[in-house]
């Protein structure tokens, strides 16, 4: 996690789009009967890997869930697995892979925990399959900061089950997650990549694979304009069945030692790799690759986030519903690409519609673009307050784990359960985030 | 792989002991494990059968002042057969100022410390030695290796456990009984919860497997990490004339 040992305390946690920073106490339990809910008010983090505001309270203290990491039961036979919800998915992967159960729903980092990702109602590349991650949870229990303790399912307490699922971490502190995973007889997939040169094409792509393939997902080179705007290379996998359930390896040595000065990532070198990236010889057919590669490419490097120097980055990701696709999708990319800011981390995914039991789940049927934009101040913030404004003419949404700016009029169009969710969050909880979307200005 | 199917852990709510035992877990081992808090020591036993433990046994007792070593190892005895793997992994981090002033503290505090290992030790190593194998596996502390004024009980504890076992490494070594003094550094646990991280902090599961391959390759005395052998031989090798000056 970003949390810096070396820092003083009174800066001891940045979200991992560095723009928002917590300077107040940081809790750190270890006990499920120990945790500490302070009066002065607080906000649980797990991994600290949200972008923006959602996992920073600069009202209260910080209670972070890492320490909560033990198993309560695993039947290798059903492959539910009842956990405290500090695991991380990534040691939830090494005791749960040699098995065969592999998560039913996984994020692009296996470096979150469960909590946050039940909290975030994280999706992956499977989502027209599977849903969201909250569709595979069976149980949690929510304790609240008056010491009562929710058992919380579709049947019990129904209301904070589905307020809690994707409900930030404000219902309360996560306690325990039992999740239902999903049975794999390989640690490998057999994955194809096809190069796509508009954004047609790639919903045709998207269209024909969904019905045979259980991944699908397409980086988007958004430094591309002109007759190339929409190009990318889309990638598709299916599990393989060789029953070699070899594990990830431990985080190796690649990491990025300091902050990189802020023009690191400057335009014409990531129009470079964007161009050399989409042109890559890929051949045609099959390739196995193992699961960590595939659905973690990322976590090879540790701190990646620090490439993007010392003021960080956004990320901003919208869905917006299929038909308008084809106007709102080609515009952000255009204006990005116009502006230099586009990023060679650029994904394009059409989601499903199997409906996640979360009132504030993001996932909604659509197509989903998700860019990380260099922190160029005002240039940036304006560029996606014009986009904010798209997606709400379209009735789409904007993905507040990766937030870090959005308006609460965006906010509440986006989401208009918004008002449930407040009535049932615990009331010493809050986030830098909710304090900018719910309170009235 | 390892060969140590049967383990007792004393202190095994612990950070360090948790992260060491599932190491072990995974590999399907009989676990005894010994805690003051029996809600937190189901919790764990629930977490290491969660985890591959073939069995897991617990037993609430405190050691601070504790002397019921027979009875302790009677029962550990009859529930795992044999012992393949003792680790001793209680402890406290006494504060140094209410150790100056309270006479009493000060010595529960070296008794939970020192006098309860030794204790342990001397009924656990003699069952060892009967059976003629197994690993008696020790948490002392970089600590024990000089007396510094901020935290010297703490250190006479520890450094009084690694002279015990080192003693008893003496008198077993050829009679199949390993005896490893694990000397960790700064360990982010609850114990060091109030402390400002430096550089030198590691997380627990660091310290799990420096112990798990120091368990393995049968070593002796270990530095965890081990780029604390060095600092120690540094600040061992400082004259005490100019050693008494320094604030440490």
């Amino acid at each position: 996690m970003s949390l810096d040992k070396t820092k003083s305390r009174s800066c001891l946690f940045e979200s991992w789009g560095r723009g928002c920073q917590h300077n107040g106490h940081l809790h750190r339990p270890v006990w499920r009967d120990a945790i500490a809910t302070p009066q002065a008010g607080w906000l649980v983090v797990g991994q600290g890997r949200s972008y923006g505001d959602v996992c920073i309270n600069n009202d209260g203290d910080l209670v972070c869930s890492e320490g909560l990491d033990r198993l309560s039961q695993f039947d290798h036979a059903s492959g539910v697995i009842c956990a405290e919800a500090g695991l991380t998915l990534d040691n939830l992967l090494r005791l749960t892979i040699p098995h065969g159960w592999f998560l039913p729903v996984t994020p692009g980092t296996k470096y979150v925990s469960l909590g946050g990702a039940l909290a975030n109602d994280v999706h992956g590349k499977n989502h027209h399959r599977a849903g969201t991650f909250g569709c595979h949870v069976r149980r949690f229990e929510l304790l609240r900061s008056d010491g009562t303790r929710l058992q919380c399912s579709p049947n019990e307490n129904k209301d904070y089950y589905s307020a809690t699922i994707g409900g930030l971490g404000l219902t309360g502190f996560i306690t325990w997650i039992e999740l239902q995973l999903m049975p794999v007889s390989s640690s490998w997939l057999e994955s194809e990549s096809l190069r796509f040169n508009c954004l047609e094409e790639f919903l045709d792509i998207s269209r024909q694979s969904d019905r045979d393939w259980t991944y699908t997902v397409a980086w988007v080179d958004s430094l591309a304009r002109g007759r190339q705007l929409g190009r990318g290379v889309f990638f598709r996998a299916n599990h393989m069945d060789d029953g070699d359930c070899r594990l990830h390896g431990r985080p190796g040595f690649l990491r990025v030692p300091f902050d990189m000065p802020g023009f690191t990532l400057n335009a014409p070198g990531m129009r470079a790799f964007s161009s050399m990236y989409f042109n890559l010889p890929r051949g045609s057919g099959l390739k196995p690759v193992h699961y960590d590669p595939f659905f973690y490419p990322l976590d090879v490097v540790a701190n990646w986030n620090r490439l993007y120097g010392k003021r960080g980055f956004f990320q901003y990701q919208c869905v917006v519903p299929y038909e308008s696709a084809d106007v709102v999708i080609p515009y952000i990319l255009e204006m990005s690409a116009r502006q230099d800011q586009g990023s060679f981390l650029s994904v394009l995914k059409v989601f499903g519609n199997l409906p996640s039991p979360g009132l504030l789940s993001f996932p909604r049927k659509g197509v989903t673009i998700a860019l990380d934009l260099r922190n160029l101040g005002d240039a940036t913030l304006n560029m996606m307050q014009q986009f904010d404004e798209e997606v709400m003419a379209v009735g789409g949404a904007v993905y507040p784990a990766k937030d870090a700016r959005m308006s609460a009029r965006a906010f509440r169009q986006f989401f208009p359960q918004w008002q449930t969710l407040e009535v049932l969050r615990d009331p010493q909880v809050m986030s830098g985030f909710w304090k900018r979307v719910s309170c009235d200005e | 792989m390892s060969n140590i199917k049967h383990v007792i852990v004393i202190g095994a709510t612990s950070t360090i002991a948790q992260a060491t035992s599932r190491l072990y877990a995974s590999e399907g081992s009989s676990f005894y494990l010994v805690g003051r808090n029996s809600a937190r020591l189901a919790a764990v036993a629930d977490d290491l059968r969660a985890r591959g433990a073939r069995q897991c046994d617990v037993h609430a007792a405190d050691m601070n002042g504790f002397r019921e070593f027979e009875g302790l190892l009677e029962s550990a005895r009859k529930r795992l057969g044999q012992i393949d793997l003792l680790l001793i992994a209680h402890g406290t981090l006494p504060d140094q100022k209410r150790c100056q002033s309270n006479v009493d503290y000060a010595i529960a505090e070296f008794d939970t410390n020192a006098i309860s290992i030794m204790g342990l030790l001397t009924v656990f190593a003699n069952a060892m030695e009967e059976q003629g194998r197994g690993t008696i596996t020790v948490i002392s502390s970089v600590a024990g290796d000089r007396g510094r004024q901020s935290n010297y009980l703490y250190g006479a504890a520890k450094g009084a456990v690694s002279i015990f076992l080192q003693g008893l490494r003496n008198r077993l070594a050829g009679k199949g009984v390993q005896v490893i003094t694990i000397k960790p550094g700064f360990v982010d646990t609850p114990m060091t919860r109030d402390f400002r991280k430096g550089l030198l902090w590691v997380g627990p599961d660091v310290i799990a497997r420096g112990i798990y391959g120091a368990v393995n390759k049968g070593k002796d005395v270990v530095y965890l990490p081990w780029f604390w052998w060095g600092i120690m031989l540094i600040i061992r090798s400082i004259p005490e004339f100019i050693f008494k000056r320094m604030k440490l």
